[in-house]
């Protein structure tokens, strides 16, 4: 598993490292709204049930999710799948059974790895591909605007401009959000899949939904730690004013005693 | 423990006696809380609390996340992603963890920052500022040694490129690096030993923390004007002073809980602001990343690391003169532990008789250029090397060894500085009378309803 992670890794960063092959262009970056950004944002439980769809149905062919355990898809602040559902859908999914063989998985199990060693394991994917900071490495993108890793996923599967070279006897792929050419197809067509909620199944859409869903799967402790955060700054700015109270108190006298000399 | 006279701690119970008589302890902690500190101290001042608050902060959630954590080079990075996945708070454990490294630093720059502009390392202070110094260092070894832990891409690249800095020195180099990374390369062994290592600096750190309060508590704090409390009587030393409980306690606090706000907004909304999005991938030996980029509390001193390139003038001229023994990435090394040390030695390079900057004009437009110089620094070190950055972090680095070795004992010379306050209590009336008519004003301004 660890050889495998390590080699989702390099292909991630061969993939990465792609650009100089080709004349691409500066990368672009769409800036999606997602429900999750800013202070008080949370995952769209709906959303992120579409993006596991896609995830399920398109990406799961080659790439994999091993950091992800099938319990957590119950999380109030994740997915929120009822228990039967949690574990009718991992006992569709195949695990190792420790003897060499494979059995059909339950809810303290992880998703597969990647399929196709090629393709990295998406668990971390939408945090480590936070990194574009704006002009002059200034973080200003990421700071003012809410821009991370789930709108690089969603800009990646949608910058596919169709072109096409063919490189030591494979195929490349321009892409916008990449900026270069990459080793992956355009996977996302529109209405490929149907939607168990019934949405129309763009290609945006999907794009859109499956990169809410990876950036659950990098920070599923999210909603929890802006909770933690928002509590945290209220007490700490209570305690601030009866602090600046307290000090003002104190100093008084020693204050009102230097005006008067 | 301070010359400044004052009460002493007199044990008045029969207990209390019969304790002091075998370990004088509450003494000990009645003389280090009641310290006689100078009245006038401003806001820039408060630091210093939130370094020791920051110390404790990253030994507490340190032992807790150790608990959790496995230093194998196979399962640390998973090990992580468990903390912050299945662990009870975990996720707030490694954030703060995280997030506090680059609060302690932050908090340090400004802490020395503070100590150069207000003259805080002259004479009788020279051991506070030294003492200061080697814990700035350690802080360094301590933070970068932890960065490699989560055994992440730049973690792995990082402990590369900095323990390769020790290759560079010529002939005994490659043995010493070999020594550090227990191999060829960064490998398990390299990360177990940081790992100790991790574990063991921060509480060297303390022992030098109570070292630094010790030495302070014996010569006096410094202050804004750079005035000594006058010591000729416990009258006179009062007028200047006043106790550190409760007075400076509570303001500290304040001030330390308002820093806190706003540390642990970030923490709470935007954790990973400061890291680098590599270190979500695991370390791979086979593949680097495009731009090698070490924590942003590295960045100055990584830009003088790579300043010094081999069409340096300076750099070709040490190679000519060293017979070829010092090259370029030897010549950035030594740059970058030379601009700490010029660092360290400010208190005899200095040659100026006045202690604060405050009163020294000349001093004070040198002294901010050269907070703007780090600032640009710290910049140029996250960006390519390649010019025009190569040639901003040259420039940059020019004039950070210019401030330290020509302008600092120049200016002891060429300066006319002004007249210091006379006493300590002077200052401080004059201060909060200034503030007061102040105020004043600005209520008179505000017309009435």
């Amino acid at each position: 598993m660890i050889k495998k992670l390590a080699l989702s890794a390099l292909m991630a960063l061969t993939l990465g490292s792609a650009p100089a092959l080709a004349a691409g262009g500066e990368p672009h970056i769409t800036d999606y709204a997602f429900s999750f950004e800013g202070p008080f944002g949370s995952y769209d439980q709906a959303q992120l049930q579409r993006g596991l769809q896609v995830y399920t149905e398109v990406c799961s062919a080659c790439h994999g999710l091993e950091l992800v355990a099938f319990r957590t898809l119950t999380a109030e602040t994740g997915l929120g799948l009822d228990d039967a559902t949690m574990r009718g859908f991992a006992a569709s999914m195949e695990v190792p059974d420790g003897d060499g063989g494979w059995r059909a998985a339950g809810g303290p199990d992880h998703f597969p790895g990647s399929m196709d060693e090629n393709a990295p394991d998406l668990s971390l994917m939408a945090k480590a591909r936070a990194g574009f900071h704006g002009p002059y490495g200034l973080g200003i993108n990421q700071l003012m605007r809410g821009m991370g890793g789930a709108e690089y996923i969603a800009s990646f599967l949608t910058g596919f401009t169709g072109v096409e070279v063919e490189e030591g006897g494979a195929f490349l792929y321009e892409n916008a959000a990449f900026g270069g050419n990459v080793s992956m197809a355009p996977q996302l067509f529109d209405d490929m899949i149907e939607y168990a909620d019934g949405t129309q199944a763009t290609e945006e859409q999907m794009a859109v939904d499956v990169a809410a869903f990876l950036m659950w799967a990098a920070e599923p402790k999210q909603t929890e730690r802006k909770m933690w955060g928002f509590i945290g700054v209220i007490f700490l700015t209570l305690l601030a004013s009866l602090l600046y109270l307290t000090n003002k108190r104190l100093w008084a006298p020693i204050k009102a005693e230097a005006k008067r000399s | 423990m301070s010359g400044i006279p004052h009460d002493h701690y007199e044990p008045k119970t029969g207990i209390e006696k019969w304790l002091d008589r075998r370990l004088p302890i509450v003494g000990l902690i009645y003389g280090t809380l009641m310290i006689p500190t100078p009245k006038n101290l401003n806001w820039w001042w408060i630091w210093g609390i939130v370094l020791a608050f920051c110390l404790v902060l990253q030994i507490v959630t340190g032992i807790v996340l150790v608990m959790h954590f496995t230093p194998h080079a196979d399962m640390a990075f998973n090990s992580v992603e468990h903390i912050m996945r299945n662990v009870n708070g975990g996720y707030m454990l490694r954030y703060l963890h995280m997030n506090g490294a680059s609060l302690f630093f932050f908090a340090v720059y400004i802490h020395i920052f503070r100590g150069l502009y207000y003259g805080s390392y002259k004479a009788p202070r020279e051991v506070t500022w030294i003492i200061g110094m080697l814990i700035y260092l350690l802080m360094m070894a301590t933070g970068f040694m932890g960065y490699v832990l989560p055994w992440g891409q730049m973690s792995f690249w990082g402990a590369t490129v900095i323990t390769g800095l020790f290759g560079a020195i010529p002939g005994i180099g490659e043995p010493i690096q070999t020594w550090l990374l227990g191999g060829p390369a960064v490998g398990n062994a390299t990360l177990n030993r940081f790992f100790s290592l991790h574990y063991l600096l921060p509480f060297v750190i303390a022992a030098l923390v109570i070292l630094h309060v010790w030495a302070f508590h014996t010569t006096g704090n410094n202050n804004p004007t750079g005035v000594e409390v006058r010591r000729g009587s416990k009258e006179e030393a009062e007028k200047d002073t006043l106790p550190f409980w409760p007075y400076f306690v509570i303001k500290d606090l304040f001030a330390l809980v308002v820093v806190l706000a706003v540390f642990w907004a970030i923490v709470g909304f935007m954790p990973n602001f400061l890291g680098h999005p590599d270190n979500y991938i695991m370390a791979d030996p086979l593949v680097t990343p495009a731009h090698i980029v070490p924590e942003w509390y590295f960045l100055p001193f990584y830009a003088i690391l790579r300043a010094f390139t081999a069409d340096v003038w300076v750099v070709i001229a040490a190679n000519w003169l060293s017979f070829g023994i010092i090259d370029a990435k030897f010549f950035g090394v030594l740059a970058m532990f030379g601009a700490i040390a010029v660092m360290a030695l400010t208190p005899w390079l200095d040659t100026s008789a006045v202690r604060s900057g405050a009163n020294r004009p000349m001093f004070k437009s040198f002294f901010w250029l050269l907070v703007v110089d780090f600032v640009v620094l710290m910049w140029a070190g996250a960006m390519p090397a390649e010019p025009p950055y190569s040639t901003i972090s040259l420039i940059g680095s020019a004039y950070w060894f210019a401030y330290f070795l020509v302008i600092l004992p120049l200016l002891g010379v060429l300066e006319r500085p002004k007249a210091p306050p006379a006493t300590i209590e002077a200052d401080f009336k004059a201060t909060v009378k200034a503030k007061a008519a102040k105020g004043k004003v600005a209520a008179e301004q505000i017309p009435a309803e």
